[in-house]
């Protein structure tokens, strides 16, 4: 800038220009000088081009949609525990089985419609359902109960952990089955059974607290109660 | 209770998934617009967001808090578009493009919501980005879209890559030229 004039404009400068917005200086210099003002809108017409194309929406459900995908993989990431006593896993493992066999008889139904019928499909899920919310209801029940002296969450995170996996299960066959208000109610329980299986054995009086405020704010424990509750009507009725 | 980006990463860092759900739900928008861009793409794009909390989630213990969590997972994200990009060149499924081929046209369309005609050309700049986003160094590439399509400042960037800010401005002029001599052949832009 020896004359009083700026030489031409870099390749950084351009750029800069282009995220930054033009300086007065840069600004006079473009104005004066055709081959700076020509490289500059070719940069500028490059890096427009590329923001311009089009992206499709994504709404707001998307995030939670991303998650019930990637949940089933999360969990085969998780070390397991090895040593849980057999009277605690049996009930759970014996409801993953029928869940797992529903799962199965879904999939051998699309293949061939003579497969088991429907009605004894639902009333097999009934049972491994109300199972599981008992179990679930006695875990929230303990917590809601727990008094900060006393606290051992050790048996009731074990337990938690095992629910959470099954309880995935039975909302997804709820999912298919079109049962949304309870695989609504199943949504909730799981966000709680995570926080108990993934918390720590002793939580804070602080912590403990605000989870006890959070189970019975949203009602939980009774909506899982309702549930249950007409579950047992419902396979009754089959 | 309303967790900050910080406070999940955290949480999520120790193993909890709650922590974690509310991450994926807060950014998984975010880095589908990123994978579009860069595989042009739904299904891919669809298949990178999955892929893309996946490697986070068991990388989460390595994340320090330097970088903010969506910065970070956006890097993953542009990793994993990248892979596949690679690989989709590997098994020969991508068509290169020809520098005789004019596309200079491509974008000369009225704005408004992607119509599938939008979406082809969106398609088109795909196919020409992601090889030229793989000619770039990986923090080129992260500082590059930052930049161009997240709209973070020069400082934002440097905070992300651990670098003085000066070396960020560095890092994404060396972006811009490596994707401008990439790419105006092939979009005709000579002068």
């Amino acid at each position: 800038m020896g004359d009083g004039k700026m030489n031409h404009l870099s390749e950084e400068e351009m750029t800069a220009a282009y995220y930054d917005g033009l300086e007065p200086p840069v600004r006079a210099h473009l104005d004066d000088c055709p081959q700076c003002r020509a490289a500059f809108d070719q940069l500028k017409r490059m890096l427009d081009r590329l923001r311009e194309a089009p992206v499709p929406e994504r709404d707001a459900s998307y995030g939670g949609q991303v998650w019930t995908r990637l949940l089933p993989h999360l969990s085969s990431e998780r070390p397991r525990r090895i040593w849980l006593r057999w009277w605690t896993v049996a009930p759970a493992l014996a409801t993953v089985a029928v869940v797992a066999f529903i799962a199965g008889m879904l999939v051998q139904q699309r293949r061939q419609p003579s497969g088991i019928s429907a009605k004894a499909r639902e009333r097999v899920l009934m049972v491994a359902l109300g199972n599981h919310l008992d179990r679930s209801q006695i875990v929230l029940a303990e917590l809601v109960n727990a008094t900060p002296r006393t606290i051992d969450l050790k048996d009731e995170r074990d337990r938690a952990r095992d629910l959470v996996d099954e309880n995935r299960l039975i909302r997804q066959t709820a999912l298919h089955d079109g049962d949304m208000a309870d695989a609504a109610v199943l949504d909730e329980l799981e966000r709680t059974l995570l926080d108990i299986a993934n918390g720590p054995a002793d939580p804070s009086p602080a912590d403990l607290e605000a989870l006890q405020q959070r189970i019975e704010r949203e009602g939980l424990l009774l909506k899982v109660r309702i549930v249950s509750s007409n579950v047992r009507l419902k396979g009754q009725q089959l | 209770m309303e967790w900050t980006d910080q406070a999940a990463a955290e949480a999520a860092s120790k193993g909890n998934q709650q922590a974690f759900r509310v991450l994926v739900e807060r950014h998984s928008r975010s880095i589908f617009r990123l994978a579009f861009r860069m595989t042009g793409n739904e299904t891919d794009a669809e298949d990178m967001v999955q892929e893309t909390f996946l490697r986070a989630w068991k990388q989460m213990h390595r994340f320090d808090g330097r970088a903010s969590f969506s910065t970070w997972v956006y890097r993953i994200a542009a990793n994993c578009s990248l892979d596949l990009i690679r690989s989709r060149k590997v098994r020969g499924e991508q068509q290169p493009m020809r520098a005789d081929t004019d596309h200079s046209g491509a974008f000369d369309l009225p704005a408004g919501d992607p119509s599938p005609e939008r979406l082809a050309h969106s398609e088109q700049v795909a196919r020409l980005l992601g090889p030229a986003l793989e000619e770039l160094s990986e923090m080129e590439r992260t500082a590059f879209l930052l930049r161009h399509y997240e709209g973070c400042d020069t400082e934002e960037i440097a905070r992300a890559l651990g670098v003085q800010s000066n070396a960020a401005k560095q890092t994404v002029f060396r972006a811009v030229h490596k994707l401008r001599r990439a790419l105006e052949p092939v979009w005709g832009m000579a002068r």
